[in-house]
């Protein structure tokens, strides 16, 4: 394609100087407001969380706080022991915790044979099998609710936190074997037939081989499970909103809500300790996370 | 998470059932059922017999009163169904959580799009940039919301305050409990907008994820051609990008739907249901708990999951079966 000097030539020239001109412009403002409409909610949080309720009702549009008024006492009362006057988070943290890890845990127990097999055998059904685990990834918790109340209220397990982790079980385990399975895909076959001739089974071939070499994958995949784990609302609420000693931190947070005598201040101290921990881990695995999500996003 | 690679037919690796199978096939076979029974023993256990049981409960007459005396089983009846399909309440609700599901599932997947291109080409700051962007996604959903409900407080949220001051709004406004207001002069349902206004704020990211991990994966030189052609960066992106990333988009859009379509925490958070904004999901919850109707309940939820089913095998009518992906 040779272009012939002249006067379309030169107004092609102009358009495209005027779009870059105004897309590099606009990119920028993209970027500028975009972060800032990611970030602020959660500045905002910080901020009401460190400040006193009689200030942030005289100024409620100040968006800096002076060193000198930070106030923690919203901290205290949020982590003080019930029996203390506080609303007792800690021990809902630990709760939080314990059914977080323990999700984690029994899930990548029982996904990692299991993607092993999606991703290297060929037998028949297997096809079956991913659709079945996607129709769940898909399926409405709303309905699995219905059931899962009736049968616990009848087995009398609401309340129960085992039943609790095994329903975060059942819900995490497609999204597992999903990412499990795209970085078994990039292991070398070659790799583990050498590891059978070496005479193990395919137990001591994950073992020894799938699972040293996605090591990365297994940390994402993890972190990812229990970001699911300690986040989750609904099943919490509906299965242990009666026993309070057992709340977990979304469901003691929504309902402190509930109460009138509750300031704002405390309820953004709450949530800064729902939120810190899960904003924490994913810094930290960021990179990891974002490709364990997207890989299989790349490939055909 | 995008499951595009499990939709996708695998063409070149699908395993014909062989008429004759070796023992090592047979072996293998025996292995991949051996290692899969753990997950699959779950799954069954926890979500697709609960299912079954779903379509049972919602021909029965079951109330929570009823739990503790009485079988798995009791008489058929259709009543459920025809108080569902009678009360004028449902079909409003159907109504709301389609408006919300479209509204909420068309502004994350543009608003992902837009940051999906002005994050595209590195600059300095990159990483930080989009990992803020994620930040909506990845937070707890009790979280976001109360402090959405802070900042759109008529009293004391800062959103209020700026409004009266700056832009000169002449009262607050009661974002999430108001059932409509005046947008520039036009009647909108502002607690509805509101929710929708959050679902785009709270999934761009997810869109923005994939979109960038497609754009990224782009082969460079077809878009270099074009640039050699003359086309102008928005031709390039119209002409060149776009048809590219709409496999991409239609798997999102469809994903979203359904996720959105049945989303119960971030409404019930937000607004209780009220003011407008009772989507199915919030109302199958109430008749569940607070009138312990679970024989109502379940119709309820059944109609949804077929209506959701109906919207996704019309999807896959008019895409076919997801081959681009």
């Amino acid at each position: 394609m040779t272009t012939v000097p002249g006067a379309a030539d030169r107004r092609r020239w102009d358009r495209e100087r005027v779009e870059n001109a105004v897309l590099g412009v606009l990119r920028w403002v993209t970027i500028v407001v975009l972060t800032v409409v990611s970030v602020f909610p959660f500045y905002y949080m910080v901020l009401l969380s460190v400040r006193l309720i009689q200030d942030v009702q005289l100024s409620p549009g100040s968006i800096i706080v002076n060193p000198g008024e930070i106030a923690f006492s919203a901290y205290t009362e949020v982590l003080k022991s019930v029996d203390e006057g506080g609303q007792g988070f800690v021990r809902l943290i630990l709760i939080s915790s314990a059914v977080a890890i323990a999700t984690v845990i029994v899930t990548l127990t029982v996904s990692i044979p299991g993607a092993y097999a999606v991703t290297r055998l060929r037998f028949f059904g297997r096809r079956q099998v991913d659709a079945l685990f996607l129709a769940v990834y898909l399926f409405p918790a709303i309905v699995l609710a219905i059931p899962l109340y009736v049968v616990l209220s009848r087995l009398e397990l609401r309340g129960s936190l085992f039943a609790l982790v095994l329903v975060y079980v059942a819900q995490t385990v497609p999204v597992t074997l999903y990412m499990l399975r795209g970085y078994f895909d990039t292991i070398p076959v070659s790799l583990e037939e050498a590891a059978q001739l070496d005479g193990n089974g395919r137990l001591g071939v994950i073992w020894r081989v799938s699972l040293p070499l996605s090591r990365p994958a297994l940390a994402a995949t993890a972190l990812y499970v229990f970001m699911i784990a300690w986040n989750e609302y609904l099943f919490a609420l509906l299965f242990m909103v009666e026993r309070r000693d057992r709340w977990t931190v979304s469901l003691g947070l929504s309902q402190l809500a509930g109460s009138i005598e509750i300031p704002t201040t405390v309820l953004m101290a709450g949530s800064v300790l729902l939120t810190a921990p899960i904003v924490a881990l994913f810094f930290a695995g960021e990179r990891l996370l974002v490709e364990g999500l997207t890989g299989g996003a790349e490939k055909g | 998470m995008s499951r595009t690679t499990l939709e996708a037919p695998e063409s070149e690796e699908a395993p014909k059932p062989p008429r004759r199978r070796t023992p090592l096939q047979r072996t293998e076979a025996r292995t991949g059922w051996g290692l899969l029974t753990p997950t699959l023993l779950i799954v069954l256990v926890v979500v697709v017999a609960p299912i079954l049981w779903t379509i049972v409960l919602a021909f029965q007459r079951v109330r929570v009163i009823d739990l503790q005396r009485r079988g798995m089983t009791g008489p058929w009846t259709m009543r459920n169904l025809d108080r569902v399909f009678g009360s004028p309440g449902f079909w409003d609700t159907l109504w709301t959580t389609v408006v919300y599901s479209v509204g909420g599932v068309a502004l994350s997947i543009s608003i992902g799009l837009v940051a999906a291109l002005a994050v595209r080409h590195p600059f300095r700051g990159r990483t930080f940039v989009r990992a803020s962007f994620l930040l909506p996604y990845i937070a707890p959903v009790v979280g976001a919301t109360f402090v959405w409900q802070t900042m759109l407080n008529p009293e004391y949220g800062v959103l209020n305050a700026w409004g009266t001051r700056f832009l000169g709004w002449d009262r607050p406004v009661d974002f999430l409990n108001e059932i409509s207001g005046s947008l520039w002069g036009v009647n909108v349902p502002t607690a509805l907008l509101t929710v929708i206004v959050f679902e785009g704020w709270r999934y761009f990211p997810f869109a923005f994820l994939f979109l960038l991990a497609r754009m990224q994966a782009l082969p460079a030189d077809l878009e270099e051609a074009s640039r050699v052609d003359g086309a102008t960066p928005t031709q390039r992106f119209r002409h060149v990008i776009l048809p590219q990333l709409l496999p991409t988009i239609a798997v999102l859009t469809v994903l979203r739907f359904v996720l959105t379509f049945t989303k119960f925490d971030d409404v019930y958070l937000l607004t209780g249901g009220g003011s407008g904004t009772e989507v199915v999901s919030v109302r199958v919850y109430d008749f569940l708990t607070s009138r312990g109707d679970i024989g109502a309940a379940s119709a309820e939820a059944l109609v949804l999951a077929v209506a959701l089913a109906v919207f996704v095998l019309i999807y896959l009518r008019i895409a076919g079966p997801g081959r681009e992906s």
